[in-house]
């Protein structure tokens, strides 16, 4: 009935003990793993306290060009002052989490980790086109799960049991990113649903993400692919309003989701429509704009 | 009044002293009754039905009993006393006998050393079931005979009409006709229950509780236990919130049985989810109404239905009845009046109390109805309430003479005259301000969609304790010297919930007594009932008790005066405009007497004062009639949403707010129960619903019953009226209320100005203003 805590002070003896424990639950922020515990659900018979590996909460693009690496233990609150200018949407969609004590606490790994369809940064890892998640094992080295791989259901994601995550890569792309969430209050919700946009000037892509819509975070593939193809990414010229009702329309049609007590499946793909054409407006607008700014 | 108000002392009536449980709660420090401890102190777990309605066919105790650390397993056949408790009807038992009624319902407690192994233990008990199809069709439940029935007694716990004149035979230019619907709100309280039961020496219980009225527990705890009340003691521990939901017993009984069974102190603490299934919530409702009027909108008549979901247990649904009929026509004169309101059990979970009882769910109803006929008649909203509203000298749908000042045409016009909110879409550096946008943080909008809407509400809740109920509280007051300084003890049974009684009764006895130093004891049952810490009743039940013992205090010490003044060669004659003032006895004509430490030497001067309200009278059961209620309150709300009409999602602005106290007791109180009644009515308007579906509750947890934040709820511009009641105390009005009942729907009728759409029930939910709503209520058509 006791539950180990385990805390180990570096990787390599967290990746030890995860091998010989492997029921042992990682903890970080403790966002999702404590209100599990304090209503019952879960009751681990051993808790990984991740939050002593100071290399878990860093950041750095020095590793591969054109991308960066970000610890697992990385909080919210430090996404949004450190990365936001880098990687805006991320910021946005970290912004919407929880209260501050919530963001001061709650990690990117944890995130991951919990898999949940509404995880308010994962659509923003899907559209950053490429995205990974890497883990590791005492059983094998460092390597990445494509985002769009991880998720494998409701709550799953590809995790061994032996593993864990050590770190998120992105592509750094500086193009424009949006994200917006519908809660039914205005702070400290769960999404109802969510989006994300990227827009890649350099290979003239558009990424998509979307939240609380499907078992998984949800890729717009189609949606993106008929986006990428209609912009004028060489004129910089106005949107074509029924190019972003057509995007919105794709958007609602790639998502899969229920009806449950946060609002019901019409509502979401409804919104989720309106979400994708408003977020697209701004970030054409914020690509026009620096288009403007270069010429 | 002949009472001194303008007294030196500090801290006394119309001042705003520091409360003593403020900075503690701020900084985390005060001890709620959930930090109950006592060495060798035994945890308390509760068994609970998963099913809304089953017969039970066994109980097997034995791997409970069986696991280390437990020390007692009850069930009813352990109850020695009634098996069933209620506030009005004894109809709920302490532990299920032979059939649940309710997800939730508790069929055994546990008690062990450890709170894990407690709950172990429960899941070791085996409960046979023989599940039933649950009622939970409240409108079936009342009107339907074919209903099965959830008591044997029938479904309808109470059906009070009400008749003026010939609604059903009265005409009128303009009808207007609606069904609204009211979801279940909780009170979502942030201390659940807790308690700690030790059992004493004399075979009886000493219980610390946190609870709203401590006599009317003891005397159902007494009765459950089989004990005489006086072997029962109860004392308030810190309560972490209320608003009704702890007026009905949760923990209580049962800590106690498991405490005089081990003969060792018993603590319970529910877990939130357990706590949403612990209490009472607010009654779902649905109601039918159809108004009649001239075409320049003056009141012909009304008719309504209105049905009342009690669920399980009766509770307080039958007052709760009584305000719907009673106040359901709101503060409007009708000359022609059917009402017809049923409260009805169901399986769904047990509602009974909560801010505004029976008077909210109407008051969303028929404000709604009000502005339908606005539309109607061509008018404004303010101007059609206008022309009906009550004033002092009319009379409500009981035939009840509003004896008591009623500015309710003020109300309004004061509301309506507040300047408008500026928009404020973009903040000052040119971007959005998504802070002041519906959705905010979460980026939904820059500014497209949003329609800006305003909309009107105002209410009428009575406010003590109703239908010729005794209602009385009981406080005790003690005068000595302290250190060589007069000091003041004030000792009630009246439950501090956090509305800030403690302090209030602190000031009511410095106004009176011109003492600055003041404590209040503990709350306990070793002095009489103070009544309940509900209908908005405490400042004038309480406080007119504290304030009568007073007066007998003072009438003593000035007797004592002229002892003294006798004593001292002075005397003869005692002048007769004796005062207390700064620690003194002072007369107007002649100056300083003497200080009360000179008259009170070693003797305390200690009375003890019942005081009651002017008696109520029962409503007829045919006819409704009857002076029922002691005071009426209102309060008027203008609010203004801005709606983003494409996600449904809303922004409130401003909440506005006029309401007459009668008379300020403490400002910062004052405003404080303005604040938390509209955002409790903001609450109910945009979010806040126990969703249930087949009697099962979908959202027990603060993940998504949501209440507002500070994103939710907007500044509140206030203004408060002092008209005083000629028969209160101080000419107070009760003031905890009335908010709730007005922001409701001021808020929908702002969000049905932006959209456009109709939206008949609360609360609205991102789909019904959209169009996608899976059950698309009949406006969306």
């Amino acid at each position: 009935m006791s539950m180990e805590f385990l805390r180990p002070a570096t990787w390599a003896e967290a990746l030890a003990m995860k091998a010989e424990r492997p029921d042992a639950r990682p903890i970080a922020g403790g966002t999702d793993v404590m209100v599990e515990l304090n209503f019952d659900r879960t009751r681990p018979p051993a808790l990984l306290d991740l939050t002593a590996i100071p290399e878990l909460a860093t950041w750095n693009t020095d590793i591969v060009p054109g991308w960066i690496r970000i610890g697992a233990g990385m909080t919210y609150t430090r996404i949004i002052e450190e990365l936001g200018g880098m990687f805006p949407g991320l910021a946005i969609a970290a912004r919407t989490v929880g209260s501050p004590q919530i963001r001061n606490r709650g990690t990117i790994g944890g995130n991951l980790g919990s898999a949940s369809p509404a995880g308010d940064l994962l659509p923003v890892l899907l559209a950053n086109r490429g995205a990974e998640v890497w883990v590791e094992s005492v059983r094998k080295k460092a390597g990445p799960y494509p985002v769009y791989d991880f998720f494998t259901g409701p709550k799953r994601n590809l995790l061994a049991p032996d593993e864990l995550i050590r770190e998120v890569r992105m592509r750094v792309t500086h193009g424009p990113e949006q994200f917006a969430k519908i809660g039914t209050r205005n702070a400290m919700v769960i999404a109802v649903c969510s989006f994300a946009l990227t827009l890649d000037p350099g290979e003239r892509e558009v990424g998509t993400g979307i939240g609380s819509a499907g078992p998984t975070p949800l890729l717009a593939f189609d949606a993106g692919e008929y986006l990428a193809g209609e912009l004028d990414w060489e004129g910089a010229g106005p949107l074509d309003d029924r190019v972003a009702r057509r995007f919105g329309e794709l958007v609602a049609a790639a998502a899969n989701p229920i009806d449950d007590v946060r609002g019901t499946a019409e509502y979401r793909r409804h919104a989720l429509s309106v979400m994708a054409r408003r977020t697209l407006g701004w970030a054409w607008a914020d690509y026009r704009k620096g288009a403007a700014e270069c010429a | 009044m002949t009472t001194r108000l303008e007294s030196g002392v500090r801290g006394g009536i119309g001042d705003s002293p520091v409360r003593p449980d403020g900075n503690l709660k701020v900084t985390g420090e005060f001890a709620y009754s959930s930090d109950l401890w006592m060495d060798g102190m035994l945890w308390g777990a509760t068994l609970r039905s998963p099913h809304p309605r089953a017969r039970i066919t066994s109980v097997d105790l034995t791997e409970a009993v069986k696991l280390p650390g437990v020390h007692a397993v009850l069930t009813h056949e352990d109850v020695p006393g009634a098996r069933c408790y209620g506030l009005d009807h004894r109809d709920q038992p302490v532990l299920a006998i032979d059939r649940v009624r309710y997800q939730g319902e508790a069929i055994a407690i546990v008690a062990a050393d450890h709170p894990e192994t407690a709950r172990r233990a429960c899941e070791r008990i085996v409960v046979g079931y023989e599940v039933e199809e649950p009622v939970t069709d409240a409108r079936r439940a009342a009107l339907d005979p074919a209903c099965p029935k959830v008591h044997e007694s029938g479904n309808i716990v109470r059906h009070q009409p009400v008749r003026v004149g010939d609604a059903s035979a009265a005409t009128a230019d303009v009808v207007v006709t609606g069904e609204y619907e009211v979801g279940m709100q909780d009170q979502a309280f942030l201390g659940p229950e807790s308690g700690l039961a030790v059992p004493a020496e004399d075979g009886g219980v000493d219980l610390f509780v946190a609870t709203q009225w401590l006599h009317v527990d003891q005397e159902q705890i007494a009765a459950c236990l089989g004990l005489p009340a006086e072997r029962v003691r109860l004392t308030l521990a810190g309560v972490g919130g209320a608003f009704g939901a702890r007026e009905d017993l949760s923990m209580q009984i049962h800590a106690c049985l498991l405490a005089l069974r081990t003969g060792r102190p018993v603590k319970f603490v529910y877990g939130r989810e357990e706590s949403f299934f612990g209490h009472v919530h607010r009654h779902p409702a649905v109601l039918r109404y159809e108004h009649g009027a001239t075409s320049d909108g003056r009141l012909v008549y009304v008719r309504a239905e209105i049905i009342l979901d009690g669920g399980a247990y009766a509770s307080s649904t039958p007052a709760v009845v009584g305000n719907a009929a009673s106040l359901g026509a709101g503060p409007y004169n009708v000359p022609n009046v059917a009402i017809d309101a049923y409260g009805v059990y169901t399986n769904n979970p047990p509602c009974g109390a909560m801010r505004g009882f029976g008077a909210v769910q109407a008051c969303f109803a028929y404000e709604s109805q009000m502005d339908r006929l606005a539309e109607a008649c061509g008018l404004d909203p303010v101007e059609v309430r206008i022309r009906n509203a009550l004033s002092e000298g009319s009379t409500i749908a009981t035939g009840q003479v509003v004896d008591m000042p009623a500015p309710l045409t003020d109300l309004l016009e004061r509301v309506r005259a507040f300047p408008p909110p500026a928009a404020r879409i973009t903040g000052e550096d040119g971007r959005p301000d998504l802070l002041g946008l519906p959705g905010g943080v979460a980026n939904t909008t820059h500014g497209e969609g949003v329609v800006r809407g305003v909309g009107y509400g105002i209410g009428i809740k009575n406010i003590c304790y109703s239908e010729g109920f005794d209602d009385h509280s009981t406080a005790r007051v003690r005068l000595e010297l302290v250190g060589g300084e007069p000091a003041v003890l004030v000792h009630t049974a009246a439950a501090e919930v956090g509305q800030g009684l403690v302090t209030l009764q602190a000031q009511i006895a410095r106004t009176e007594l011109g003492v600055d130093r003041v404590t209040v004891a503990p709350a306990d049952t070793a002095v009489g009932s103070a009544g309940s810490s509900s209908a908005s009743r405490q400042s004038y039940m309480t406080g007119g008790a504290v304030r009568a013992a007073c007066a007998a205090v003072r009438a003593r010490v000035f007797a004592l005066a002229g002892r003294h003044l006798a004593a001292e060669g002075r005397g003869g004659r005692v002048p007769a405009d004796l005062a207390l003032a700064d620690g003194k006895v002072v007369s107007e004509s002649e100056g300083v007497i003497a200080t009360l430490a000179e008259i009170l030497h070693a003797e305390a001067v200690e009375e003890t004062r019942e005081f009651r309200h002017r008696p109520t009278r029962p409503m007829d059961p045919l006819t409704g009639q009857g002076d029922s209620h002691t005071q009426f309150a209102f309060c008027v709300h203008r609010a203004v949403v801005d709606v983003d009409v494409e996600l449904g999602l809303v922004k409130v602005v401003e909440l506005a707010a006029v309401q007459d106290v009668g008379r300020i007791l403490n400002p910062v109180a004052l405003r404080g129960q303005i604040l938390g009644g509209s955002a409790q009515g903001l609450g109910l308007a945009l979010m806040e619903e126990i969703q249930v579906r087949d009697g099962v509750i979908r959202n027990p947890s603060f993940t998504d019953y949501l209440i507002p934040t500070i994103l939710d709820m907007p500044p509140m511009r206030t203004q408060v009226l002092e008209h005083p009641d000629p028969h209160a105390p101080y000419g107070l009005r009760g003031a905890g209320e009335p908010p709730t009942l007005s922001s409701t729907p001021a808020v929908i009728a702002a969000v049905r100005a932006a959209t456009g759409r109709s939206l008949t029930r609360v609360p609205v939910r991102p789909e019904h203003i959209t169009g996608h709503a899976m059950d698309k209520p009949s406006d969306l058509g």
